[in-house]
């Protein structure tokens, strides 16, 4: 029987008179891949930031790992979007991985274990090589790639990633799923992205948010309940990188 | 320069200037390239024009009613009152982060202006707060200047990993369980008290240069935060030292030559990383 790591019950939560989740209840279990999709205004971002306990609900009630958001927050694994980071801080990829253990201790210089964790995420990224590269000089990817390493670093049991595909070219892309996948094996993994091909082709089940959410497995997700989520009619278009020379054929999402 | 060489071995005002600029340059180094990584040098100007209200008050209450404090002593509380006051503005309140700011400033400027109309006797104190006068630096002085300093290095010093991944994703750090609030507010302490030292030796007016030119030339060197902390330092040292001498040599404002030196060591660093690229 697999743990329940997030548990949300009857939440709702407004900015002033703006609802922008209502009554919302589902669960997550342990080494479960989700995918949180939605338009865009729908109410993704706010959500993982209810369960990071950066926003408190109105109502009803979030648990994560037991606890409450707050509480497990530094369980938890935040990968925000590369784009928000200052191409001038001068760092390097190991400062920022070692950022990771920093809410560990009460301060002073990092102890042997932190540095071999930060060196362990950092190749469990296959990134250890450029561990002296400034961030700033780094590729979309990559970068990518060391928020992952610094989320790895801090031991966390879940991961949260916030459109983990967004400014990265298609290989590295594809790279990232890759890495998620293999990553998935040992931890709980939630993914906020508006890739529905992602969505499909990686996680088992997908967190509809448009106002209401919805959880359902990914095998019952097809053009009905994707118009039902983003509330328009919609063309569906494989996210397939790997085109035939036959052209697309449908397949059951 | 021979002057400035021989001058320094005789006038102990001369070594006292010295020595201010050789400790100024440490804690400015360091506290700079925060200030300068984090984008806040309008915090910090605010933190600097309002010290002229407690180096005003403190100067009225020494001579109308004979008052134990200084103005150096007035000027760090205001800065440290204005330090707890933004903090407080940025994480508890809905007001406009820069109005408050700018109520600061020019509030504190305003009350420093009241209370040295209200005091006796000549007023040219109020020129050596605005321009600096690091000619006049007691031993006193000196020895305030050195605690500073040491409480400064000494903090970053225990803190260094708390605060640049503050710096760096603020969020992040609060997820995992660092009291944001908490080092945000030490770092804005910590700016307050070197702002009160750089306003001894370039004036209030022209604090933001020091606090942004030499982090923002070492920035453009380096590629970690303490190498450009080392830097910085190593090019405050520069500017105080070699804008003292100039400025004694040839009769020159001090503060005024210093932040003019410092504008152009970060020209020319500039210039070397263009001609170095090209």
């Amino acid at each position: 029987m697999k743990k329940t790591v997030i548990d949300v019950q009857n939440m709702s939560f407004s900015f002033g008179s703006l609802s922008v989740l209502e009554d919302v209840t589902f669960s997550i279990k342990e080494r479960e891949m989700i995918g949180v999709i939605g338009p865009n205004g729908g109410g993704k971002t706010t959500l993982l930031r209810l369960m990071l306990g950066l926003l408190k609900p109105d109502k009803g009630s979030i648990t994560v790992l037991g606890n409450s958001p707050k509480n497990s927050s530094h369980r938890i694994g935040y990968v925000p979007q590369q784009r928000l980071f200052d191409p001038l801080f001068p760092v390097s990829v190991l400062d920022v991985v070692m950022m990771g253990r920093v809410g560990k201790s009460w301060g002073g210089p990092f102890s042997k274990n932190d540095r071999e964790l930060a060196a362990q995420a950092l190749r469990d990224v296959d990134l250890y090589h450029q561990h002296q590269t400034a961030f700033a000089d780094l590729s979309g990817g990559q970068r990518q790639r060391t928020l992952i390493a610094r989320a790895l670093a801090s031991s966390a049991e879940l991961l949260f990633f916030d459109e983990p595909t967004a400014n990265v070219d298609s290989f590295a892309e594809q790279n990232i799923y890759n890495l998620l996948s293999k990553l998935n094996e040992k931890l709980t993994i939630i993914v906020v992205s508006h890739d529905v091909g992602f969505v499909s082709k990686y996680v088992g089940s997908v967190v509809c948010v448009n106002r209401l959410v919805h959880i359902h497995p990914t095998s019952e997700i097809d053009g009905k309940n994707i118009q039902d989520i983003y509330g328009a009619d919609l063309a569906m278009v494989r996210h397939d990188h790997r085109c035939s020379e036959k052209g697309h054929t449908w397949v059951n999402f | 320069m021979g002057q400035f060489l021989r001058d320094l071995q005789t006038y102990s005002f001369l070594q006292y200037a010295l020595i201010a600029g050789l400790l100024t340059s440490i804690s400015c180094g360091i506290i700079g390239s925060y200030v300068t990584v984090r984008r806040i040098t309008y915090i910090a100007g605010a933190i600097a024009h309002c010290t002229l209200g407690g180096m005003g008050a403190a100067r009225f209450l020494q001579k109308e009613y004979a008052f134990p404090v200084t103005p150096l002593q007035g000027a760090v509380t205001a800065a440290l009152l204005a330090a707890c006051i933004i903090a407080m503005v940025k994480h508890h309140s809905s007001q406009r982060e820069d109005t408050v700011l700018s109520a600061i400033w020019s509030i504190g400027m305003a009350v420093g202006i009241f209370f040295i109309s209200r005091t006796g006797g000549y007023n040219e104190d109020l020129m050596s707060y605005l321009f600096g006068d690091i000619l006049m630096v007691s031993q006193r002085d000196l020895l305030l200047i050195g605690i500073l300093d040491l409480i400064i290095v000494g903090v970053v010093l225990l803190f260094y990993n708390k605060l640049i991944s503050v710096c760096f994703d603020e969020e992040f750090a609060r997820i995992s369980g660092i009291r944001v609030e908490l080092f945000d507010l030490l770092l804005l302490l910590m700016i307050a008290l070197t702002v009160v030292l750089l306003v001894q030796v370039v004036g209030i007016v022209m604090v933001v240069a020091m606090l942004t030119l030499p982090a923002a030339g070492a920035g453009l060197l380096v590629k970690r935060l303490w190498h450009m902390m080392v830097t910085a330092i190593l090019l405050c040292l520069v500017c105080t030292t070699g804008g003292l001498a100039i400025s004694y040599q040839l009769d020159f404002p001090a503060g005024a030559t210093i932040i003019i030196m410092a504008g152009m060591v970060y020209f020319l660093v500039i210039a070397l990383k263009k001609w170095g690229k090209a």
